[in-house]
Parts: structure tokens; sequence; C-alpha cells
């Protein structure tokens, strides 16, 4: 980082020169805030109108396929069934941000989980894992942290280094230090897929496609063919099906949605005194206002029992939402407001600029895909507590799929530059929700869920082509 | 007149058994547009490249405000205050103005976490302050901007940084006619706020126009440095094509067996 102060070459300007930018001190009112979204949907930016329009139609849809499909019990169930996918889909974002892609992330991370599985199952992971699996595990470790501290991703080595000694000092045997574990094994992996592309130089595509297919393999290797319990994890388990008690669940909502009002007001503040252009205080204040309205709707109605069988309660925030709604506003806050994340965005955007800015465009690879890889550690724990088993497929099959489609129902561009944590975890929930309403009646089979998957994807890609389109042509 | 603010003096660069530059005596002074015009394959770009340190460089030495540099790579350049804007501008499209100018040199609270006030107040200071009025808001997408816009950023992204001197390699080759004018005034501007400006260009129009002295390149070698006000388009070219032109330029023998 220069230490230069930039300093315009002949001072500050006049301020009648200024009248030049008036758009800039202007403040952006309700009215320009919904021309400019007109205005980026016309150019080619839909963002988040795809999911939402696909969210919406497919609700209509299922509350007149079943009556049950709008039930609290039902939709309150619905962040569990997505997290795994909405988890790999938020790592996704960092990579397919670079027009990269990373095919393993969901055998990646389930065999990250299942190590842990066999870990906290067997009391000890040098004894759980087949002997030689146990030693490639830490060498592999130890690889992947000199690779790191080679390519000069240090965060990542701290990282793979804490997840070296939980291994070595059997702190696997414990259930949180073996998540822990996990996700650091993740990091491990994707500060390899990140070498392999951004150093030898091997197309992500075909890196991450072998490593797939590999992962699944050693996956098999580290539960010896045996599935591996994980509903017998009280934590485990609750981390898909558990909820926040309605107290927490008030707390949560209040520092999530106080957080963003507080940072938003004082963000416009600030910038009305600078003379900066900002959302004006209406805006933000309506913005504010409408969240948290509907985050005060959903927790009164998620707060009541929901459940249908009268001897248990269930009520509150599920976790797996709370867990997400967190990992989401980190990724946006690591985007948008770090140089890590402007770096990323250029980088995706055109490489050869970001080169020549200084922008050390393999380190920005290898951490993208450390995340990644991170994340779907993230998503095999979710997946494994989802289903109650560290099965023997985890993560594989459609699962990978299913993020990279829900990234891009989100308005994430395969192509680089363009996505947003939150239309990844919007685009999960559209994922989600076609399984979730098709399972409320039997007599539609399973292949349905498959076709209108596809579908869904094929329509917002071409709501996303065709708004390109017409971005090039006007 | 005022000392040349960048020098080389007797600059020889091979590529293999290709002498690409023969003994290149090349300045810029401040205030003043310094044209560097030649052919395809004259040595333009291998000059530059070696400025830029992009290249090294085999004999001869570069002189800095009088003082011998090595530039080793391209940040040793930007540490003078030498600033490049080449001619794909190496802008991303899915940045704002404000973004892209700071590309690489954000200004942050706490090392980590960027401060975009200041940074769009900085940029819309510079802006002001080379008169630019074809910009509305310094928070568009560079994607959204036209040809002569996005030249505009690109050499304000350059001059952001307390640059002494910029190299402007083809500003006005995929231009219209309104544009064309929008970027020679803004280089002519730069010139008149001190800077060095070095005019890459095979528009001889735009040469005549904008720039105090032109250096001719023949075959590697500088065939005249003339004045502007002194010399014709019919000169120049002549210099471009023959390396000489009446009795300047390079001697004939040397013209002639190159």
């Amino acid at each position: 980082m220069s230490t230069k102060t930039p300093e315009s070459p002949t001072g500050a300007a006049s301020a009648e020169e200024r009248s030049a930018f008036a758009l800039d001190v202007e403040e952006r009112s309700l009215r320009d805030a919904v021309s400019d979204w007109v205005g980026k949907v016309r150019t080619g930016d839909p963002g988040a109108l795809p999911s939402v329009l696909g969210l919406i139609a497919l609700g209509l849809i299922f509350s007149l396929v079943s009556d049950r499909f709008l039930s609290a019990f039902n939709l309150g169930n619905l962040p569990g069934q997505g997290a795994y996918i909405a988890a790999i889909s938020l790592g996704l974002v960092f990579v397919l941000l670079l027009g990269e892609i990373d095919l393993s992330a969901g055998t990646a991370g389930g065999a990250a989980a299942a190590i842990t599985a066999v870990g906290v199952s067997n009391g000890s992971l040098s004894d759980g894992l087949p002997g030689l699996m146990y030693w490639s595990l830490l060498v592999g470790l130890l690889v992947c942290l000199a690779l790191a501290v080679w390519l000069k991703a240090y965060s990542a080595a701290v990282v793979i280094a804490v997840g070296f000694v939980l291994v070595v000092a059997n702190f696997t045997q414990y259930l949180i230090p073996g998540l822990i574990a996990a996700i650091c094994i993740g990091v491990a992996i994707g500060v390899f897929n990140g070498y392999l592309v951004a150093k030898v130089g091997i197309p992500s595509f075909v890196v991450t496609l072998a490593l797939f297919l590999a992962w699944q393999g050693v996956l098999q290797f580290a539960l010896s063919g045996q599935p591996v319990n994980t509903s017998r994890y009280a934590l485990w388990h609750d981390l898909t099906y558990g909820n926040l008690s309605p107290l927490w669940s008030w707390i949560f909502v209040v520092v999530v949605v106080g957080g963003f009002i507080a940072y938003t007001v004082n963000k416009s503040l600030r910038a009305r005194r600078a003379g900066l252009s900002r959302d004006g205080l209406q805006l933000v204040l309506l913005r504010g206002a409408i969240i948290a309205v509907v985050a005060v709707v959903l927790t009164l109605w998620l707060n009541q029992n929901r459940n249908t069988n009268p001897y248990k309660v269930i009520s509150g925030i599920p976790v797996p939402a709370a867990i997400l709604i967190v990992l989401m506003i980190i990724c946006t806050i690591a985007l948008t407001k770090t140089t890590w994340g402007r770096h990323l965005y250029a980088t995706g955007g055109n490489a050869e600029a970001a080169r020549r800015a200084g922008i050390d465009v393999t380190h920005m690879k290898v951490t993208a895909f450390a995340l990644c890889s991170g994340f779907g550690a993230v998503g095999g724990i979710l997946l494994a507590s989802s289903q109650s088993s560290a099965s023997l497929d985890l993560g594989s099959g459609n699962v990978l799929l299913f993020s990279v489609a829900a990234a891009v129902i989100g308005g994430t561009s395969l192509f680089g530059g363009r996505g947003r944590p939150l239309n990844a975890i919007l685009g999960a929930l559209v994922i989600a929700i076609i399984p979730n309403g098709l399972l409320l009646r039997p007599s539609l089979g399973a292949q349905w869920q498959q076709v209108i998957t596809g579908v869904v994807l094929l329509v917002a890609a071409a709501v996303d082509a065709v708004s390109r389109r017409r971005a090039t042509r006007g | 007149m005022s000392d040349p603010i960048l020098e080389t003096r007797g600059l020889n660069k091979s590529f293999g058994p290709v002498h690409v530059l023969h003994d290149v005596d090349f300045a810029v002074y401040p205030g003043e547009v310094t044209a560097l015009v030649g052919d395809n394959g004259a040595g333009k770009s291998t000059l530059v490249k070696c400025i830029a340190g992009i290249n090294g460089i085999d004999s001869g030495e570069i002189r800095f405000n009088g003082e011998p540099v090595t530039i080793a790579d391209p940040r040793a350049a930007t540490d003078l205050g030498i600033e490049f804007v080449y001619q794909d501008l190496a802008l991303a499209d899915n940045l704002d103005i404000t973004q892209n100018m700071f590309l690489g040199r954000e200004t942050t609270r706490g090392r980590m976490f960027l401060s975009d006030g200041e940074m769009e107040r900085q940029a819309r200071d510079t802006l002001a302050s080379l008169s630019v009025r074809t910009v509305s808001s310094v928070r568009q997408k560079v994607a959204n901007l036209s040809g002569g816009q996005r030249q505009t950023v690109a050499i304000a992204k350059a001059v952001l940084w307390n640059s002494k001197i910029v190299f402007l390699d083809e500003p006005t080759a995929a231009l219209g006619v309104a544009q064309t004018r929008q970027v020679l005034d803004l280089v002519r501007r730069l010139a008149d706020q001190g800077l060095g400006v070095v005019l890459i260009s095979h528009n001889m129009n735009d040469v005549m126009e904008v720039a105090d002295r032109v250096a001719a390149l023949y075959l590697g070698r500088i065939a005249a440095e003339v004045h502007t006000q002194d010399t014709s388009t019919t000169q120049i070219v002549e210099l471009i094509t023959a390396g000489r032109s009446g009795d300047i330029g390079l001697p004939a023998v040397v013209a002639s067996q190159a």
C-alpha cells in the first residue's frame, strides 16, 4: 500500500468548478432510487429481481399445490433445508466474481465434514481414519500451509495452522473444535485449488472437476464405508433443526436491523456533512422502516409455536437462518468495505487493469478459492446436519450444481465482476423452495423437482441474457 | 528554457540480435507536450517500456530531474511520478470512476477498510482541477461511459498521484471528433499545469495542434527533435518515413543503410 497522500496537482478546486459535478452532491431521493433501480434493470443488471420474482411465482404456485405450503411449520423448515446450498453459494460468489468456478466445493466440504464426524464419533482422528489417510491429512495441511505462506495468503495460513494444531492435538474429539477444524481443512483445500489455478495455470473448471471426483473418494476413505449419525450431537443437529429462543430471536433482529439502520443513517448524515453523494435521509429511513416492519412481523410470526404436534413447542428464528444472515453480512462487508473486496471486483472486471494497478492477482485468486472451500466446509457441516448423517455421498451429486444455480439465479455473473452475497442467499431460497413445495404433494414425483429447478434456472439465465442484450443495444 | 525533467542519454536496447533502440536521446520538459512519433516498429513502444521499467536497458542512462536513476520495475517509475496511460486504458468496467481512479492505491481507515467518501472527494477535486465537465458523477460505472470519458478518467487517474510526467499512448485513436477535442484540450491543460506530457500519436493534426516539440523515431534512432512552430506536417511525415527532411534528420548514410 502506497503511503503517498494523493492530491490533485493544483490543489482544491474552486466552488464554481465543482458545480460541474452537481449530481454528486445531490441527495438521492426515493424517486431517484426507484429510477436508478429501473435504469439498472434496463441496462443489464437485474440484481435480485429474478430471484425475488422467482420466489413470488413459486410461492404462488405452491400455495395452490398445497394449503400446507404457507403454514408456519413448513416455511420454518425452509432455512434448514436450503442452508447448505446457501453456504456453498456464498463461497462460490467469491470465485465467480473472478470469473472462475469451483466445482469441488461441495465434495471438499463433504470430506471435511466427514473427517469431523469421524473425529467426534471415534474419539481420535488417528484411530478413526485409516492409517495412511491420517498422515496424508497432516502432510496435506502442512503443504497447504507452506503454499499459503508462499502465496502471501497469510490469513489463510493462520487458519490452516489452527486446523493443523486442532488435528494433531486431537481436539477434534470435541464437537466445536472439530467443526472449526473442518472449516480449516476446507480453507487448506481451497489454497491448493488456488495454487493449481493461479500459479500452475490449469483452468479452474478442470482443476475443480478433477478434485470434485477425488474428494468423493477421500470422503469414503475417511468414513471407511460407514456413515456417521450426526443427530446424536445436539449442537450439530441444531445447526439446521434448532431455533433461537423467542428472546434471542428478538435480540438478533434488533441487533441486525438496528445495526443496519444505524449504519445507513450515520453514513447518510456524515456524507451530507462532507458534501458527498448520498442516499437522502428520507430514503434511508423509509428503507430501514420497511425492513424493520418485515423483520418484526416475521419474528412475531416465527416466535409463535408452529408445531402441529402438541407435544413439542417449536418457535423462534431458525438457527440456520441466523447463521446465514450473519455470514452474508460478513461477506458483504468484506466485499464492499475492504480493499480486498474492491480488488476482487477489479480483478474480476479486468484482470489486466488490476495487475497494472499493482494488485497481486495470484493472491486474489488464492484467497477467493480458500474462502470458497471454507464456505464449502460450512455447507458440508450444514448438509450433514440436515440429513442427520455424514453419509457416503455427502456433498456430491447435485449439491454443487444447485449452489452454482443459486448464485446465478441471484444474479451473479459467470464471467466475473458482478454478484452480491445477498442475492446468492435469495437464489438459494429459490432452489430450496422447489423440493419443499413439491414434497407437500407426494403424488407429484421427485422427477418434477429437477424439471422445475431446471426451468427456473433457465428463466433466470434468460432474464439475465435479455437484460444484458438490451444493455449493449442501448 | 527550463531543464528537462526526464531525459534518456544514449539509450540502447536489443532483443536478441535485433537492435531496437540506437543511442536514443529523448527529453521531456515540464509544462510542455512532447510528441513521440514514428512509424510502426520504429521503437516507440520499446522506448516507453524502457522508461516504464517494463523492459530493462542495455546501455545508456535515464535521468530524472538531472539525476541518473535506474527504473527496475513499473513501481519504480510510479514512485518517481511517471505515469502511463496505455491505449487499452486498463479500467475495470464494473467499478465506478472513483474506484477506478484509486484502484490499487485506495485510501483506507485502519489499513483494511475503505474510506470511500475521502476518495470520492479527491476524485472530484482532481477532475475539477482538470476542468473536466463531461462527467456528471464520479459514482458512475465506467461501463456506462463514452470513449472520450473513459480516456478522461484514465488520464485523471494518472495525474491524481502528484505525477510529474504522463505518457499518453494514442489517446485519441478510437475517438470521434468532439471527443478528440475534449481529450486534446485536456492534454494541453495537463502541460499548462506544469506536467511533462508525452503524447504518442500517429495523428499529425493532433501532434501539430497540441505538442510543443516533436521527437521523431526512425528505425530505432531519434531522427530529429524539432519545435512544432518551426516545422510542418510534411516535414514530420518525411522524418517518420525517411529519417531525414532537407538538412535536418539522420545523415543520409545512416538513413539509407537502416
